[in-house]
């Protein structure tokens, strides 16, 4: 197949398809409204099941029975719908779940507006658990990324997020599906799945924690899915910083922000980290920035920042982190790195 | 000699862990009687709720699973959407159904959704000691109305299997009582007739069970049936609102 032109919205719809979605359960909400829109056109045309909610809070839960049934499924919402999902999400992921979630995000706090931004990267339900979060940074690498959430889903039973600012989801960009990602082998069977005793053979009894103590359950997550998941799933870009005097780090349309910024100042050393998971965090990418760095510039669109809690973890106090965001008048924009730059560049100097 | 009465098979060895006099222990025998006499164990899937009704789980011997509070409707809606040959039924109570999963219940029935719901109601929030439910008494005291439900700030009980047997895709809708040992004959006649209607795909059904709860109404079982047939029944008419053609 031909490289198509595409909006990400509709590239992650069609991209879940590929990846063998079975069903989409969804509320309407912008800026993420193409793809159940797509699925509403698409699913019934290739067999599977579109429905729309009455709300997130119940969609996701229809999503919570149709994963306990054993079908690959998927819901997209945006910040405010998304939170409503959290009480569902936080019981998948105890009860190991596989699902695959999109949240387009838009400003916030609250109902907040509709222009794109990441504020939704601490975005976490009640109780201890983490699931993998995946931050596509173009159309292309948002639908590769939905094609791979059902196999990390699967592998590691739990729900798998693709986070993406609202400018990835509302852009238009060139996708070519024959790139998507292999299937992963030996993923695991389903014997837990709601069919009946009759098809299986067995009796199923999926309570919050099966027939485990909770403690024992969530025991098990720490010790033994964790780190797996942790040495195996970790991704990320970088470039420039062995000599970078700065390094900018950004997800996202950050990212790109970034990206042309750095086109832009050939004569300044600056290194980029482009984290493509929030979840695990790539911390080793920041192990590899040279002496010269003098402070790391954390780029992203929102206020108060949220990954650069990540990031000072990541550089353990050897370089200060500065956030750069939304300014009084604006989201985030390229100007705002560049003044953090040459100030802290300029502020090198005297 | 005959065996009058036995243990339905679709039942576990779990004792009921319900309170002595509970109606919750009629209505889950009456159900997996049920499931035994239209011979569907094998292709049923239990989904229980959140409060008494989330003990299910241990004693319905089918696959089964727990939703969260309010949402069994909805996880039901996933699991019979994968599944549409599946036997796919909720056991909620009127905390769960009534009250925080209004929404779902609603919009279910308004799908007409395939599925099967045996709704408990004891005007009360049992697993959490007694609270007051949308569907208490007026006047009835519990936990949160200590000087008994007030209709002018909280309004009166909703009587939800009215208010769902007007919607179109509910098909079957019946108000039952576990009182008498009539009442609980023509409860397990309602409760295969609901299933009868998902299995034959007509529609959403709903059975609605007055019950008791002894322990939080502060009675006797005995006293707790008779306060069950003197002020929930006039309140809560018995009958069917809604039925299908065979």
């Amino acid at each position: 197949m031909a490289r198509v032109l595409m909006k990400g919205n509709e590239a992650i719809a069609e991209a879940a398809l590929r990846g063998g979605a079975q069903a989409f359960f969804g509320y309407p909400i912008t800026p993420q409204n193409e793809i159940p829109e797509y699925m509403a056109r698409e699913m019934p045309k290739r067999g599977g099941v579109f429905l729309q909610s009455e709300s997130e809070l119940s969609g996701i839960n229809m999503v919570l029975g149709a994963s306990a049934s054993g079908a690959r499924v998927i819901t997209s919402s945006s910040g405010p719908g998304f939170s409503l999902m959290l009480e569902a999400i936080s019981s998948m992921a105890l009860t190991r779940l596989p699902c695959v979630l999109v949240d387009i995000v838009r400003s916030g706090p609250g109902m907040g507006d509709l222009a794109p931004a990441q504020e939704d990267y601490k975005i976490a339900g009640n109780g201890s658990y983490k699931i993998p979060v995946l931050l596509p940074g173009n159309v292309q690498e948002a639908a590769e990324m939905v094609v791979e959430a059902f196999d990390i889903a699967d592998q590691y039973g739990t729900p798998v997020l693709i986070l993406a600012d609202g400018m990835i989801g509302q852009m238009m960009e060139p996708v070519d599906f024959d790139k998507m990602p292999p299937k992963r082998k030996n993923l695991p069977d389903k014997p837990w799945r709601m069919v009946g005793i009759a098809e299986k053979g067995y009796r199923t009894q999926m309570t919050i924690h099966y027939d485990m103590k909770l403690t024992e359950s969530t025991w098990i997550f720490e010790h033994e899915v964790m780190p797996e998941i942790i040495k195996n799933e970790a991704r990320w870009e970088s470039f420039g910083l062995k000599d970078a005097e700065i390094v900018v780090t950004a997800y996202g349309t950050a990212a790109r922000m970034a990206k042309s910024i750095i086109e832009d100042m050939p004569d300044a050393k600056i290194g980029l980290i482009r984290p493509k998971t929030a979840w695990p965090f790539p911390y080793q990418a920041y192990e590899e920035i040279g002496p010269n760095c003098k402070a790391v510039v954390c780029a992203e669109m929102n206020t108060i920042g949220q990954m650069i809690d990540d990031v000072r973890i990541a550089v353990a106090g050897k370089y200060p982190v500065y956030h750069v965001g939304n300014t009084k008048e604006a989201p985030l924009e390229p100007e705002n790195i560049i003044d953090k730059i040459q100030h802290l560049l300029g502020g090198a100097k005297s | 000699m005959s065996v009058a009465y036995t243990r339905p098979k679709s039942l576990t060895n779990a004792p009921y862990t319900y309170c002595p006099g509970c109606g919750h222990g009629i209505a889950t025998t009456l159900a997996a009687a049920c499931i035994d006499e239209l011979d569907i164990q094998g292709i049923t899937i239990s989904v229980s709720s959140v409060g008494c009704g989330g003990m299910g789980p241990w004693f319905f011997d089918t696959d089964v699973i727990s939703p969260m509070h309010g949402r069994a409707p909805a996880t039901a809606t996933g699991i019979k959407r994968i599944h549409p040959d599946k036997v796919v039924w909720t056991y909620q109570g009127d905390g769960d159904l009534a009250s925080i999963g209004t929404a779902e219940i609603v919009h279910a029935a308004h799908r007409g959704e395939k599925i099967t719901v045996i709704f408990i109601n004891n005007t009360t929030y049992g697993m959490t000691g007694g609270q007051m439910a949308p569907t208490t008494l007026p006047g009835q005291k519990t936990t949160t109305s200590p000087y008994g439900r007030d209709a002018q700030s909280i309004g009166n009980p909703i009587r939800m299997a009215e208010m769902l047997a007007t919607i179109d895709g509910a098909k079957y809708v019946e108000r039952v009582s576990v009182d008498t040992p009539a009442n609980i004959r023509k409860t397990k006649k309602a409760i295969k007739r609901a299933f009868e209607c998902q299995m034959k795909g007509v529609g959403f059904s709903l059975v609605e069970i007055l019950s008791t709860c002894p322990t939080n109404w502060g009675m006797t079982p005995v006293e707790s049936m008779e306060w069950l047939r003197e002020e929930m029944i006039p309140y809560y008419p018995l009958g069917n609102f809604k039925n299908f053609q065979d």
